[in-house]
């Protein structure tokens, strides 16, 4: 049968999966995709609980509300960041992180 | 849901999620992203928040991924030239990732409430009855205010998206 574990280890894979695209990748599209993915990771654990800490034969619906806020901002988020992006590409052409250093130290 | 159909759905999310992220391509990795949410909706079914899963393969799979591919088509971006890798950065990075899921294991294996199986569900679940009668009674304000932030979010994308700001 499948465990609580089982749903919170996938979820932590997922997640390390979008840090490691943050981290290692350069473009800045896919850094955001990334950065979804571990939001939905996020999710996935949120979920998992909701079901798993039920009472009286129904799921704790506490925790999908949460989900459901997340979600809604995460739409809100990706609309705002690729509008970001956009504009950063109008005034540079360019979407690579490492193009673009003016802070660099 | 039997075990089977879990580690079928699980494993094509972390498949196409490492597609993402090794892809060269935008569009490719816009398109494993969106199979790996498909994968994650299917795990949401799979705990019974069947309302959670639809909203998933609505919002994500369809109109964020959707956006995203526009961008991507707006912007014209072609497949990554190879660059010489920062290898400092790929290994802090990949070190650091590999931390984290040791780290996870860990914590999981000393977790004796996580080794619980799904219990049985009293009845037929209605679940977007009780989605909703929990969203419009005790998440009624939050539910108001995300509604401001979804205008606010609408009307700040139309000013960061004119040519110039008067």
């Amino acid at each position: 049968m499948v465990t609580l574990n089982d749903y919170l280890l996938v979820s932590g894979l997922l997640f390390a999966l979008g840090f490691t695209g943050v981290l290692l990748r350069r473009n800045l599209i896919i850094i955001f995709m990334s950065l979804e993915m571990m939001l939905n990771a996020a999710n996935l654990s949120l979920v998992a609980f909701s079901r798993f800490n039920g009472t009286e034969g129904l799921p704790n619906y506490n925790g999908q509300m949460l989900v459901f806020f997340i979600i809604t901002v995460a739409a809100a988020e990706v609309a705002v960041g690729l509008a970001i992006i956009v504009a950063l590409y109008r005034s540079r052409q360019t979407v690579h992180v490492e193009d673009i250093n003016s802070l660099k130290f | 849901m039997s075990p089977i159909l879990f580690w079928i759905f699980a494993a094509l999310m972390l498949g196409f999620g490492l597609s993402v992220i090794l892809q060269r391509n935008p569009v490719a990795s816009a398109l494993s992203l969106v199979v790996s949410f498909l994968g994650l909706a299917g795990l949401y079914v799979s705990l019974n928040a069947y309302f959670i899963g639809i909203i998933q393969i609505l919002v994500y799979a369809g109109a964020v991924m959707v956006l995203f591919l526009f961008i991507i088509m707006l912007l014209d971006l072609k497949a990554e030239k190879r660059r010489k890798l920062n290898w400092p950065g790929v290994i802090g990075g990949g070190g650091i990732a590999v931390f984290f899921v040791v780290q996870l294991l860990t914590v999981l294996n000393r977790f004796p409430a996580g080794q619980r199986t799904l219990e049985p569900l009293a009845a037929p679940l209605d679940d977007v009855r009780e989605v909703g009668n929990m969203l419009f009674s005790n998440y009624n304000f939050p539910f108001q205010v995300i509604g401001v932030l979804v205008l606010v979010a609408s009307i700040g994308v139309v000013i960061l998206s004119k040519r110039e700001l008067k």
